[in-house]
């Protein structure tokens, strides 16, 4: 090993150990933000010490160097632009794009590596880069769906037909069987087979799978690019690569664990998909005449005269981007002396931590984010409790047996002295049920959109206490 | 055996366990920004992408080596400013754009101060 080898391996050390070092730091808002520094320039040492690589080693032709730079540049400016501009509420669906992009990339070296290589390809070498391109093409194909869904340009709903399941099977054995059989006799048209078995099922593997997974679903994808480039590592054998590999297929699980958790499901049930699709309806009456609407001055009085006031936000607020609305309305209540606080349900929104980071936009301080285990006592001691577009995390019929949602963890905001819905309809959650919660009688619902209903609410706090 | 690969799964094996540690203490607040995080991490790949340029000695080679670069780059890039951006947000009260004023130069430190 020369001592060029010696300096870059330290350098992928050091690199690695930044990764670390700005996972951790992630721990708390308060340091996250030089979490995220300290990883960009372990990214930036890397990046160079794989330059100072390629100058190294030679071999690299003029047209090389052209197609390395422009790809890189191009992307680049791509990414670039794409962070800058997206809607904090579309979110969820650039990280999925990156998901593709990361996954694909990974998938790319693996087969070009093998391309190269040719017949002389080692057996371990043949069973990561099987790994790899199977696991990259099926990122990038079911990553662009994901986002695509969360976008509304694929149907949002679960799609499946007849036998969809089977189809999704036989994908499953061509892409592992041929690739199993790949690692015993090398062969680059079997390699293409291989990948377009792969990328037909990431597509089949998420379209049957409804809008309110999605994050889920986001966040394995993540999991998966994460080990599609460890896999890459080992094809090319490059540490860099495995480490940070590793390190996201591990937080990409464990997201992933943690959000299926909070939604009592299990990421195979999420998997195997039907949820939401319609027959898990349950043929109750509609709530009908016991719902009790409400308008902007009732609210007003209720918010206005109230001690302690919690938010509920959920995707209806997403939505209708009323996060700016919502700021300002707890605003005014807290200049009265309220205690204004949001209860923040894991799984409010498209990914955890969605409402979080909308209402951080908002510039609502972070420690009034309750978390669900520790607003839920509160409620009991709530005067108003404002749900705003938030649908199954509210529902009581969790508590019971035998729902859709049974046993899935909700906010307890029944327990407070008064509720005001703000929701544009009746309509159904993402589970398809009823909300009981909206026929109790202490609720009084505000049919209207998000940002315009709280906007009104506003008004008629301040023409109130004026 | 692989001495060589026996290596590699030594190490993924242990990044795998030191990325479960690591992130199971992150709070739910910060998953989205964690998400992001982990995300623009994979776009390591990219040392990945430059080194098959290398080997890239035709036409097919170039097309897959530029798709990869700009892919990776695309990963990179927009990763961590997406992630800067989300984490911008997380602020304590007072919300003053105090950060905007420091980000435009030393200058109005010492008026402020």
């Amino acid at each position: 090993m020369s001592t060029f080898d010696w300096v870059i391996q330290l350098i992928y050390v050091l690199a690695a150990s930044c990764f670390v070092m700005g996972l951790h730091l992630m721990n708390s808002p308060a340091t996250a933000r030089r979490g995220n520094q300290v990883s960009t320039s372990g990214m930036g040492i890397a990046i160079a010490a794989t330059l100072a690589i390629v100058v190294h080693e030679g071999g690299i032709t003029v047209t090389g160097w052209i197609v390395m730079a422009t790809g890189a540049a191009v992307g680049g400016a791509a990414g670039m632009y794409s962070a800058r501009t997206v809607q904090m509420t579309a979110m969820p669906q650039l990280v999925s794009m990156f998901n593709a992009v990361g996954g694909g990339a990974a998938a790319l070296v693996g087969i070009h590596d093998y391309m190269t290589a040719g017949a002389t390809v080692s057996a371990s070498t043949s069973v990561t880069t099987v790994l790899d391109v199977i696991i990259g093409a099926v990122t990038f194909s079911g990553s662009i769906i994901a986002a695509g869904k969360l976008q509304g340009v694929v149907n949002s709903a679960p799609v499946t037909f007849p036998g969809a399941r089977i189809v999704n099977v036989i994908l499953a054995v061509v892409a592992v069987g041929l690739g199993a059989y790949l690692i015993a006799s090398p062969s680059t048209a079997l390699l293409s087979i291989v990948l377009i078995a792969a990328l037909l099922f990431g597509v089949s593997m998420v379209m049957p799978i409804g809008g309110a997974d999605m994050p889920v679903v986001i966040s394995l994808l993540n999991a998966f690019t994460g080990t599609a480039v460890a896999m890459a590592g080992f094809v090319i054998g490059n540490w860099a690569l495995i480490i940070a590999g590793a390190l996201v297929g591990a937080s990409g699980g464990i997201l992933t664990k943690l959000m299926a958790d909070a939604m009592n499901r299990s990421i195979r049930n999420i998997i195997v998909g039907g949820f939401g699709t319609g027959d898990t309806v349950i043929a109750a009456a509609g709530p009908g005449g016991d719902v009790k609407a409400i308008a902007a001055d009732d609210a007003a009085i209720q918010l206005a005269y109230a001690s302690k006031v919690i938010i509920v936000p959920g995707y209806g607020l997403a939505a209708a981007q009323a996060q700016h609305e919502v700021a300002a309305l707890a605003d005014l209540l807290e200049s009265r002396g309220i205690d204004v606080s949001y209860a923040i349900h894991p799984v409010a929104g498209r990914m955890p931590g969605h409402m979080n980071v909308l209402l951080a936009e908002a510039n609502v301080p972070y420690p009034q984010l309750k978390e669900m285990d520790d607003i839920n006592p509160e409620f009991a001691r709530t005067d108003v409790a404002l749900v705003i577009g938030a649908n199954d995390v509210t529902n009581p019929a969790a508590r019971r047996a035998g729902t859709a949602i049974s046993g899935m963890p909700i906010l307890d905001v029944d327990q407070a002295k008064s509720i005001i819905v703000i929701k544009r309809s009746m309509g159904h959650g993402y589970a398809g049920i009823d909300n009981e919660l909206y026929v109790d009688p202490k609720t009084s619902m505000y049919f209207a959109d998000a940002k315009k209903a709280l906007t009104e609410m506003a008004a008629a706090v301040k023409t109130l206490v004026a | 055996m692989y001495p060589a690969l026996l290596v590699d799964v030594t190490i993924f094996v242990l990044a795998l366990w030191v990325g479960f540690e690591v992130i199971s203490k992150v709070p739910a607040t910060l998953h989205t920004p964690l998400m992001s995080a982990a995300n623009s991490i994979h776009g390591i790949v990219l040392a990945g992408a430059m080194l098959i340029a290398v080997t890239a000695h035709n036409t097919l080679g170039y097309v897959i080596a530029f798709v990869a670069a700009a892919f990776a780059a695309a990963n990179v890039v927009g990763g961590y400013v997406v992630t800067g951006r989300m984490l911008k947000m997380f602020r304590k009260r007072p919300q003053v754009p105090a950060e905007n004023a420091a980000a435009n130069g030393s200058a109005s430190n010492g008026k402020s101060a």
